[in-house]
């Protein structure tokens, strides 16, 4: 859509130039596309420049069909033609349909990163007057980043008519990186240009005065430097913010991950070494819940997750359930043995998953409205960590409802605080025990879901995350769901604070050394419960 | 098969112990393989693993000598003999692979082993082929340092890759690269190999502070700080990039940050070395568009022998999906020269193959020829990919002929003097300044 609007803006100004001097613009335009035949990225680079400096009303149409993996060229012939989407042919020269050549004597126009950079700088100089307010923004953020200077004129005129506030910043922004590159501007100009920049203060403008070079004028450097200076002490402070949030992310995916552990090892007190294969369950159900959406209704795969969490939640809690009836209800009060009876359910999980599904990584794809990311002020925050942050509070909070508040949550308690009265009072408690394995499991399967959207989905998922979560759990204090809370946050927001010094080896390492110490010191860890649970 | 487990694992607790309960299941599935029968057929050894955390990896390469095997016995097989295969699973556990390797050789008496992937199981299985004296193809680029008189090295060395990527990135093409990020797993191969372009980028004139160094544990998932970083230090005016050695699990979650932090191939092109079609499965690569790889193999390599193996391989799996990766094709390439050293040397005896390799050619699927050298390493091309949108590669650049593998890398000051010459001086570490064996 946005493409046939720039088209048609492209055809208005280019008609508006033929008008003007129609031969000599397409002759520049012919002898251009000629650098498209050569098969040399460098001639195809130089082309670029110089199809959207033609002014041609086809410039923007070839740069896109370009960018499209679809403009093809004759060798032999020197000719070069655009393959419409739906298998058309025209000729590039006239955008005429192009009679009798055949798809198959025709080569793509290769392209690569350097192919690539001039593309998005010639689209973002000839889109800086499209009259769709998103396409400008993206075009000055474009011409920003290419510091195009030829666009200079351009860029003020649309400067001059701009309406959206937004988009006026972005493009006053591009026109300051343009100055700034420019070797005919005058020191004065520059100065003001680099204030604008100094402004904007992010990574991108540090990087664009950086790139000043040594051999200008002493008083734009002196200002560059002073500028850079001014945006280093910003960026110093937004790190540590940006630090705290990366913890914070860390730590709701420990506390994600732990928070099945928490109840089947925390509540139960049962060692289950295969509480990473309920994750990795979960993340499978996801991925097949995605294949069967692709398969049959592609247009609810933004809804995907959603499914997949109860489904996810289902499937590991029952086979939660199944194996606690059939393996650990054996080996109640027997923790050695049931180290090692669930770790070999774990492996053969794996190894089930493995025959099922193959040993490769599996494709988890990611919903729209987890892709991406948005700038708060100088950090940039992804969508996924975002949800991911909300989904582990959310499942925290309904955990805790559970336990609290619901009928199933009182006898759990009860049968966890003291089993024979309990059972004394009627309370079912061999079926409590397989219930309550079984919500630790599920909610594991749950973890899941969540993880599949950063980390690979593949059979050995959850052996990375068994030996954080029982130190989550084991440093928060057995048998308290706020301690496993507070205590993965402390261990994700310690732990971002110690990578930028320390690098993430050391860091981890001092992350444990400090665990040992404080277990040293707090065996039952930072919430140890009090009274007669103790005992239990 | 539930109480089986059990019931072993509760014997006298030893890891030992646990770990045959664990290989036992996996052997369960090899053992439905054909079983030796009849005496006069040659006996090929395959050291994969077929569980664990590297079974994402070399399970494939197992069942392409697997379908090598089985297209060599069509076609009558080996000195009139059968070829038979012999799979054991290592279980991507280092030690089992020492002990996997014995049982293949002395029990199993094969002629020759195709097996081991990482570094570490490689160096676990030296001895073994040493004492024993038996035959290894090594099909994995790997840090090089290494020549042995067992071992075939298929993969490519530093020289095969690392160094001519680095070469495009700094060229026009590439984007002249002025500052470099060198990102891997902490272990041997992105260690020595970062030591390497350390030395190669100091010695093309890139300054100490325009070189950032930064290892990561195995299986490494929290990519935040250290995608924030690469970002931050690309913000210094100057042109960035990043050579990856990232093994592994780590990079799915690596890409995705990346893509999730806008990172595009264009502001900051990271180029890795082990991130192949086999890799990119897991991911959706439209973010990672223009990302790069350095591969001697591309499936994507439009070559008749090419889309022959492709559709073989595929007809072979029964998926028409299945990719072929880099790896894959040293097997082919090391399966086809050991087939032309046996016929050359009329003998499976270890001693009179090993003499009869050097030397050996076998075609390379995308084109040209590669030979083994007399320091057991292969000529083989280097080509630079970049990601597409369909999680195949597009080769930008290729070298423009073959490269001789190094078994000793030119750039590090305590190897540059070193040879492997297994034909002349009889020697993997030959000191060609000295004139002196091992030093």
């Amino acid at each position: 859509m946005g493409c046939v609007r720039g088209l048609l803006i492209a055809c208005v100004v280019g008609l508006g130039m033929i008008l003007s001097a129609g031969a000599a613009h397409a002759q520049t335009y012919e002898s251009a596309l000629a650098g498209f035949t050569t098969d040399s990225f460098a001639d195809t680079d130089a082309a670029v420049g110089a199809v959207a400096a033609s002014g041609s009303p086809l410039a923007l149409q070839v740069i896109d069909t370009l960018q499209a993996g679809r403009l093809m060229f004759n060798a032999e012939a020197k000719k070069v033609y655009l393959r419409e989407a739906s298998g058309a042919i025209l000729d590039a020269a006239t955008g005429q349909a192009a009679s009798g050549v055949s798809a198959d004597s025709l080569k793509p126009v290769r392209v690569n990163n350097r192919v690539r950079r001039a593309i998005e700088a010639a689209v973002g100089s000839l889109t800086l007057l499209s009259p769709d307010p998103g396409k400008r923004l993206e075009a000055a953020r474009a011409v920003f980043k290419s510091r195009e200077t030829s666009a200079l004129k351009t860029l003020n005129a649309a400067i001059d008519k701009e309406t959206d506030s937004r988009v006026k910043q972005a493009l006053i922004e591009a026109r300051a990186a343009a100055i700034i590159s420019s070797p005919d501007a005058s020191p004065s100009e520059k100065i003001d240009a680099i204030a604008v920049i100094r402004d904007r203060g992010d990574q991108d403008a540090r990087g664009l005065l950086a790139s000043i070079p040594d051999s200008a004028n002493e008083e734009v450097k002196k200002s560059a430097a002073s500028a850079i200076s001014s945006i280093d002490t910003n960026l110093a402070m937004w790190s540590m913010v940006q630090n705290a949030w990366y913890g914070l992310s860390l730590g709701s995916v420990l506390l994600l991950a732990a928070i099945g552990l928490a109840i089947t090892f925390g509540v139960m007190g049962v060692i289950n070494m295969a509480h990473g294969e309920m994750v990795m369950l979960g993340a499978y159900t996801t991925f097949t819940v995605q294949e069967l959406i692709r398969t049959y209704n592609p247009a609810l795969f933004d809804y995907s997750l959603l499914f997949a969490v109860p489904l996810a939640f289902i499937v590991a809690g029952l086979v939660g359930i199944v194996i606690e009836r059939g393996v650990i209800r054996f080996l109640y009060g027997r923790p050695l043995e049931t180290l090692l009876a669930t770790w070999g359910i774990s492996l053969i999980i794996q190894q089930a998953i493995r025959t099922i599904y193959g040993a490769n990584n599996r494709e988890v794809g990611a919903p729209s409205w987890m892709s991406g990311a948005f700038e708060l002020g100088g950090i940039t925050i992804t969508y996924n960590r975002l949800w991911i942050i909300c989904f582990t509070l959310a499942v925290f909070v309904a955990l805790l409802g559970v336990l609290r508040l619901t009928r199933l949550g009182l006898e759990m308690r009860a049968v966890t605080q003291n089993r024979t009265m309990a059972a004394s009072m009627g309370i079912r408690t061999a079926r409590i025990d397989a219930l309550t394995f079984g919500l630790g499991s599920g909610i594991a399967g749950i973890a899941g879901v969540a993880l599949s959207q950063i980390d690979n989905v593949s059979p050995n998922l959850g052996q990375g995350y068994i030996i954080d979560s029982f130190m989550v759990v084991v440093f928060g204090g057995v048998g308290n769901l706020w301690g496993t809370l507070v205590g993965a946050f402390t261990l994700g927001i310690a732990n971002k604070f110690l990578e930028p010094y320390a690098g993430a080896v050391l860091g981890k390492i001092a992350i444990l050394v400090l665990i040992i110490l404080f277990i040293q010191k707090r065996p039952r860890g930072l919430f140890a419960l009090k009274g007669r649970a103790v005992e239990a | 098969m539930l109480k089986t487990i059990v019931s072993a694992a509760m014997r006298p607790m030893s890891r030992r112990s646990l770990l045959a309960a664990s290989a036992g299941l996996a052997m369960g599935l090899a053992a439905a393989l054909p079983s030796a029968k009849a005496q006069d057929t040659i006996k090929v050894g395959i050291l994969h693993s077929l569980s664990g955390t590297m079974a994402i990896s070399e399970t494939t390469l197992k069942d392409v000598m697997l379908m090598l095997i089985d297209e060599q016995n069509k076609k009558g097989g080996v000195l009139g003999k059968k070829l038979e295969a012999v799979v054991v699973d290592p279980a991507s556990n280092w030690p089992l692979f020492a002990e996997k390797a014995r049982e293949l050789i002395s029990k199993d008496k094969v002629s020759v082993v195709f097996g081991c992937w990482t570094s570490v199981s490689r160096k676990s299985v030296l001895p073994v082929f040493k004492e024993l004296n038996s035959i290894l193809f090594y099909p994995v680029q790997y840090e090089g340092e290494e020549s042995e008189r067992n071992v075939f090295y298929t993969g490519a060395a530093p020289n095969q890759q690392a160094i001519p990527a680095v070469d495009y990135l700094m060229s026009k093409d590439g984007g002249e690269v002025k500052r470099w990020v060198l990102a891997g797993t902490d272990y041997v191969y992105p260690r020595t190999t970062n030591k390497i372009l350390e030395a190669y980028l100091k010695s093309k004139g890139v300054k100490q502070e325009d070189i950032m160094i930064n290892y990561t544990p195995f299986g490494h998932s929290d990519w935040q700080t250290i995608v924030a970083d690469i970002k931050k230090f690309g913000s210094a005016g100057k042109k960035t990039a990043v050579v990856s050695t990232i093994n592994g699990d780590a990079n799915v979650p690596f890409y995705k940050e990346l893509g999730n932090q806008g990172i595009k191939a264009t502001d900051i092109p990271v180029v890795a070395f082990s991130v192949g079609e086999e890799e990119l499965a897991g991911i959706d690569t439209k973010p990672l568009l223009g990302h790069l790889a350095a591969w001697n193999y591309f499936q994507s390599i439009d070559t008749p022998l090419n889309k022959e193996y492709i559709a073989k391989w595929q007809a072979y799996t029964k998926n028409p999906k299945r990719t072929f990766n880099d790896p894959m094709e040293a097997h082919v390439i090391g399966f086809n020269m050991w087939v032309k050293a046996v016929e050359k040397a009329k003998s499976t005896d270890a001693d009179k193959v090993i003499e009869a390799l050097p030397g050996t050619e076998a075609p390379n699927l995308t084109g040209g020829t590669s030979k083994m050298l007399p320091n057991h390493h292969i000529t083989k091309p280097v080509f630079i990919g970049e990601v597409r949108g369909d999680g195949q590669f597009d080769v930008v650049w290729k070298t423009p002929g073959l490269v001789p593998g190094d078994a000793w890398s030119k750039e590090l000051p305590e190897s540059k003097d070193l040879i492997g010459d297994w034909v002349d001086k009889k020697c993997g570490n030959y000191n060609t300044k000295t004139n002196k064996c091992g030093s």
